[in-house]
């Protein structure tokens, strides 16, 4: 960590040093060029490059750096989010059956241990004699959110595109942001989760990896695939099409198969937010369990026992306790 | 001032000060034995993780968060109490005023620990000075709290100058030179002279008022942690008041049973009597009238209501919390009423069996304020491992809420060999009104 910042900070140096208005250019994905015209010190040895706002460009050979990713450059970067931008979620409870292929992309893309889920299938009924529906619950990603209220350090942030992100680097794992958070979204990481990370491995609060133990970690709705204008990974993994993602600056929503106008969603499928009474303003909006494609029993099939335990009523904590 | 009676006092109550007995020892090693098991397991936690305790992704705050506030807790109600005596010049308060003070300062320094041990990353505790977020009530809590360490403090200092003055110019003490020495530093050169009588005097009452409002302010602050979440169960309006009243409650218990302790390991009958217990466990009565009338209108306004969220957690609190609820919410809060209310009952022993309930039903009463509520949350707790689902504290957590109480015993057994446990300069002015 100490190191990085000592190359961050000499890499911002050094572009000071040359008083440059050209910055930093974009070559391949992530590694960034910094260069530098001036030529004065240089060899003399020039190099075309793509700049940032489409132009070719002529640096000196010798003032080109490869600029690593940087923690601190990244946590920076996951604070503005992505300008312009308004994420929204729509999930569509007709077509929900338990596949859990969101749970397992999410686990996997996120590198997160077993119950340690940051995306939850939850089988409600609202009251005795309505009917049950899966509800997938992922972070709501609140417009005005509890958890970022109450956090003391700043660990938690709210970012101009919606996005609510962790900084498990900032996390002092005090749990408050569990506590305020009425949906359960949040989970802690109790352990140290283990997981082997490739070596030049930049952590980045928008995929959040690795977990860190004794930090609170949550979905961040994928900002890193966002980042590249790819969809989250549930979106993507559902067979269903159950998810829609989408910008509300836009109006429009996709499930990777359709796109639709997230106006008309909304009143023709009669979207709603769960708990609206709560004041929260959720991003994540919810289409009706109507004219349901399946029973709800088809969420059993196919479950692996541990999971479809978790559906059993819960009882009390006698009857819980000879499990353990 | 009368030499005789100084003679008297120092007499009867510096003999702590002078020499330690076996039994001392006996106990102090014992208390330190548990202590060190929850040094023991601390090191597990912070080696394990939090994996080692019972606490888990729905009940994240247990016993840890219960020990913060009833520490929390105490230590404002010993301010409360020793302010409110010294402000309202009590004529009966000199012997137990200075228990008081020092129940408010130990506990302040034990209290904080507990949050510490319910954090995931202590070596980031820090990042809570180096970037603080004023709209987290966890931030109001850290400036309340070090305000209330300073004031708590700075008024159990002021109020100890005068008897360092006095133990300094006693030249019967027959104690350690390097304890003559500290009295001597830490009298700052008292001598009695009216001006500086004045402004010890001022001074006194000027902490006095201020340890009452900071008091109630900061465990208001506390209070409000839950109170601003949307969690059923917490979010009441009733909670600052209401645990300021609790808090009370607990800190006049401990009050009682420290008198009682320390009554009879010290021999201190003659100064500490049946007048203090019964004026006490009036003040007990009083709050806890106080107390029940507020938990009554809180859990009857959530149940008579019925909102669902309400509902789900007082038939939790009504089943499987039954015990705990018929302990901490009848029992605990009706015994002190009842022993007090009937003068034949009004014996220092159970007065002090009134506070022990006291004491002991108000923790139970935090337990389930903060760990039925995390058990209900909005959304029913699915898709989560079975035994992951209820909270039951394990040994790690009980070490460790051993280990504070421990270290509450051995700070007041420490303290209590370095200056005397009950004032003498109290004494003697309550002496010397009696005598006038």
């Amino acid at each position: 960590m100490e190191k990085e910042a000592k190359d961050s900070s000499s890499r911002r140096k050094f572009i000071r040093k040359f008083g440059l208005g050209l910055g930093s250019v974009a070559v391949a994905g992530s590694a960034a060029v910094a260069a530098g015209t001036s030529g004065s010190d240089g060899s003399g040895e020039k190099v075309t490059l793509l700049s940032a706002d489409g132009q070719l460009v002529e640096v000196d050979r010798a003032s080109i750096r490869v600029a690593r990713k940087e923690t601190r450059e990244q946590i920076k970067k996951s604070h503005l989010g992505i300008p312009g931008r308004k994420f929204v979620m729509v999930i569509d409870l007709a077509k929900c059956k338990n596949a859990r292929k969101c749970v397992d992309a999410c686990q996997e893309g996120h590198m997160l241990p077993r119950d340690h889920e940051w995306i939850k299938i939850q089988l409600l009924q609202d009251s005795e004699l309505t009917a049950r529906y899966w509800f997938p619950k992922p972070c709501y990603h609140c417009d005005s959110p509890l958890c970022v209220s109450v956090c003391p350090v700043g660990a938690t942030y709210k970012r101009e595109d919606g996005i609510v992100l962790v900084d498990n680097k900032r996390c002092i794992g005090c749990k408050f942001c569990m506590t305020a958070c009425p949906y359960s979204a949040r989970v802690f990481n109790w352990k140290d989760p283990e997981v082997d990370m490739p070596k030049d491995h930049v952590y980045d609060p928008e995929l959040n990896v690795p977990p860190v133990e004794g930090t609170v970690g949550k979905c961040v709705f994928c900002a890193d695939r966002l980042r590249i204008n790819e969809l989250p990974r549930c979106v993507r993994a559902c067979p269903m099409g159950v998810i829609y993602f989408g910008d509300v600056n836009e109006d429009a929503v996709t499930n990777g198969v359709e796109t639709l106008r997230f106006s008309s969603l909304m009143v023709e499928r009669h979207g709603y937010r769960h708990m609206e009474e709560l004041g929260t303003m959720p991003t994540v909006y919810y289409l009706p369990p109507v004219d349901r494609m399946y029973p709800v029993e088809i969420g059993f099939e196919d479950l692996d026992e541990s999971i479809s335990d978790r559906y059993k009523p819960q009882g009390s904590k006698k009857s819980a306790k000879p499990k353990k | 001032m009368n030499r005789n009676k100084r003679e008297e006092l120092l007499r009867d109550l510096t003999p702590e000060i002078e020499k330690t007995s076996k039994s001392w020892y006996l106990v102090f090693a014992g208390l330190l034995v548990v202590f060190i098991i929850g040094i023991y397991g601390l090191i597990q936690q912070v080696d394990k993780g939090h994996i080692v305790t019972g606490m888990r992704d729905n009940v994240v705050w247990g016993v840890y968060i219960v020990n913060f506030i009833f520490f929390m807790g105490l230590s404002y109600a010993g301010a409360l109490v020793s302010g409110t005596l010294h402000l309202f010049k009590t004529s009966w308060r000199a012997p137990v005023i200075r228990l008081a003070e020092l129940i408010t300062v130990i506990s302040l320094a034990i209290g904080p620990f507990f949050i510490f041990f319910c954090v995931g990353r202590l070596e980031r505790i820090p990042y809570i000075l180096a970037f603080p977020r004023i709209q987290s009530p966890i931030v109001w809590d850290v400036i309340a709290i070090l305000t209330d360490v300073f004031g708590a403090a700075i008024f159990l200092y002021v109020s100890f100058i005068e008897d360092f003055a006095i133990l300094r110019d006693s030249e019967n003490l027959q104690t350690a030179p390097w304890k003559k020495k500290m009295f001597r530093i830490l009298s700052l050169g008292y001598t009695g002279t009216p001006k500086q009588k004045k402004i010890l005097t001022f001074s006194r009452n000027v902490m006095a008022a201020m340890i009452i409002a900071i008091a109630i302010i900061v465990y208001s602050v506390l209070a409000w942690i839950f109170g601003v979440t949307l969690q059923p169960g917490w979010h009441s309006t009733i909670f600052g008041p209401y645990f300021v009243i609790a808090a009370v409650f607990s800190g006049v218990g401990l009050l009682i049973i420290l008198m009682a302790i320390f009554r009879k390991i010290y021999s201190l009958e003659k100064y500490i009597t049946k007048k203090h217990f019964v004026n006490l466990g009036i003040v007990l009565f009083v709050i806890a009238a106080f107390f029940g009338y507020f938990t009554f209108s809180d859990y009857l306004t959530k149940w008579y209501g019925s909102v669902k969220m309400d509902k789900i957690l007082i038939d939790k609190l009504f089943t499987e919390f039954r015990t705990y609820f018929i302990f901490a919410n009848y029992i605990g809060i009706l015994t002190p009423i009842i022993i007090i209310a009937i003068p034949r009952l009004r014996t220092i022993r159970n007065i002090t069996i009134a506070a022990v309930i006291a004491l002991v039903a108000l923790w139970v009463n935090r337990y389930i304020i903060i760990v039925p509520t995390l058990e209900t949350p909005f959304l029913p707790i699915q898709d989560t491992r079975h035994d992951w689902l209820f909270y039951s504290p394990t040994w790690v957590e009980w070490s460790l809420t051993a280990a504070g109480v421990a270290v509450f015993g051995m700070l007041f057994m420490i303290i209590s060999k370095l200056a005397p446990i009950v004032s003498i300069s109290e004494l003697e002015e309550a002496e010397e009104k009696n005598d006038v």
